[in-house]
């Protein structure tokens, strides 16, 4: 009867004084926020997206890689919601460990698919970026490679996510391991531009190509603009989806435990 | 639109992009529906949550 | 203080006496070095040119290997939920544990890495340098293993989670490892900027293994 009544409460707290009074905390008021505001946010991201996609077609040919840099559009953005998503997923970590956010598990674990679909984003454009620039699909320069073992990293948790059963403990793992990965991240960075550099001393094997022109500028950063948006409405509308996942998995744990009390 | 000579690789590069973000948009959506439809159904098996039964339903 | 003795003596009386650990990582590191000429060929020029790198490789995929038995034994047998209940902080409890771990396991594949080395052709000064290098860099890959071990401790079917999950971390560990063996061996860069490095690398996980084991422990209640 206690293990019924301790499951409820993650959602549902018996003591309604106890329930969390500010907005976002508590998953309804999470809800009946957030909700009428997707609609509102899709539709900002898809203008963005028009907007974004205008400018970074129209604009001008680079003198050394010709129409391709028109794909940096795509990777340089991509790569900075990748370490972005990341850095989100930290302080939601810190959240669930720290302050014991209800709602910073999910946060987290909604987070790790979006982070890593951007990053495969990011490394196939580079991938596509390259054959044509440099001749080959893959180039283990310091940027891409970064950027594989971040996406390796966003695959590991999101393997760990699914491999420990329990919800709160898959939580509590995955938050350790999330800061674990934020502080080494600067460190493989550092690691992998060293080990770079060290293999390719002459050339400069930089795929951002030459120094950034107002031109390319400013699709480059509407196309950022455009992916955060994309991030944070696919972010709120995943966060939305999972605590309905956690409603369904109360409501049915309810069920077998009434079920086995008849 | 001239692309030039790497045309393919620009268009596959943007065709890639939309086809991820396309995934994302749609696994959201799907597990969307999945989850209200489930709701939906043990609401209407009569399994509600108790603050849905102890409170008048918020606004 | 002699709780923490007590502690290490204990881990490695185990080690010693149930044994198999040491041996089997030592084993599997024989096993993996005798692999790569079987996909990179026979040539004894290349063979030495990459040796260190093998060697590096062989002796990192064995210590995430032996990360098994550091939790999970205890874990079994509930002693590890005695260690959780103690009033001995649980850092430092871990970094016993990891200690005794990495002279039991960690140790023995520095000291089998010269004889591998025979393998692949190389001379005695390389050797020796691939042997400071994992002097320097197996604690770094215990201690950050750990993490793994501790994250995956209650999984019954964690399978191949740990490597996966802890492998992305050694890299530093790996390029630093071999830069300093290659550094020794053929230059340009000096020995002793990747050798610092691969050193600082294994202090900083003494502190971050520990650490984040134990807020994997502490917040798996």
């Amino acid at each position: 009867m206690t293990e019924g009544r301790r499951l409820h409460d993650t959602i549902t707290p018996p003591n309604k004084a106890a329930m969390p009074r500010s907005g976002l905390a508590n998953p309804s008021r999470f809800l009946a926020i957030v909700e009428p505001v997707l609609p509102w946010l899709a539709a900002a991201t898809a203008l963005a997206f028009a907007l974004g996609l205008n400018q970074a077609l129209g604009a001008p040919d680079d003198y050394q890689q010709g129409a391709t840099v028109k794909i940096m559009f795509l990777h340089v953005p991509s790569a900075w919601l990748g370490m972005f998503c990341w850095a989100l997923m930290s302080v939601a970590a810190l959240g669930t460990l720290v302050w014991r956010h209800p709602l910073a598990d999910v946060a987290g674990k909604t987070a790790a698919p979006i982070g890593a679909a951007f990053t495969l984003i990011c490394l196939v454009t580079g991938s596509l970026w390259g054959r044509p620039t440099w001749g080959t699909y893959w180039v283990w320069d310091a940027r891409l490679t970064s950027v594989l073992v971040l996406f390796l990293m966003y695959l590991g948790v999101i393997a760990l996510w699914r491999t420990v059963e329990d919800p709160s403990r898959a939580a509590r793992a995955a938050a350790v391991l999330t800061l674990v990965g934020a502080v080494n991240l600067p460190i493989i960075k550092f690691s992998v531009d060293w080990w770079n550099t060290l293999h390719q001393p002459a050339s400069v094997f930089r795929l951002e190509g030459p120094a950034i022109h107002p031109a390319i500028l400013t699709p480059l950063i509407v196309m950022a603009i455009t992916f955060t948006l994309l991030f944070v409405t696919l972010h709120l509308a995943a966060m939305r989806n999972e605590i309905l996942r956690r409603r369904v998995r109360t409501l049915m744990l309810m069920q077998a435990q009434t079920a086995g009390e008849t | 639109m001239n692309l030039g000579e790497h045309a393919d690789f620009i268009v596959g590069a943007y065709a890639a992009a939309a086809i991820i973000i396309a995934c994302l948009i749609l696994w959201v959506w799907l597990d969307y529906r999945a989850q209200t439809r489930i709701l939906a159904e043990l609401e209407a098996r009569g399994m509600t949550r108790r603050s849905d039964r102890a409170n008048s339903p918020s606004p | 203080m002699s709780t923490l003795s007590a502690l290490f003596m204990r881990d490695m009386r185990l080690a010693i006496r149930v044994g198999g650990g040491a041996w089997m990582g030592v084993l599997f590191f024989l096993i993996v070095v005798t692999l790569m000429p079987f996909a990179i060929g026979p040539e004894l020029a290349l063979l030495r040119r990459i040796g260190p790198a093998i060697l590096w490789l062989g002796a990192l995929l064995a210590s995430l290997l032996t990360l098994d038995r550091l939790f999970a034994a205890d874990q079994e047998d509930g002693s590890l939920d005695l260690i959780l209940m103690g009033r001995t902080p649980l850092q430092l409890a871990i970094i016993a544990k990891a200690l005794a771990h990495w002279l039991t396991s960690g140790l023995p594949l520095v000291l089998a890495a010269p004889v591998l080395g025979i393998f692949l052709n190389i001379d005695a000064r390389a050797m020796a340098v691939v042997a400071l290098t994992l002097l320097a860099g197996t604690p770094a890959l215990t201690f950050l293993g750990l993490i793994g071990a501790a994250l995956v401790v209650t999984l019954r079917r964690g399978g191949l989670l740990v490597p996966v999950l802890i492998l992305p971390l050694t890299i530093p560990v790996l390029i630093f490892g071999v830069a300093a063996s290659n550094a020794a061996l053929a230059g340009p860069v000096p020995f002793g900027t990747p050798f610092t490095i691969l050193c600082a690398l294994s202090l900083a996980s003494f502190v971050i293994g520990p650490v984040a084991a134990a807020a994997a422990f502490r917040h798996a209640e």
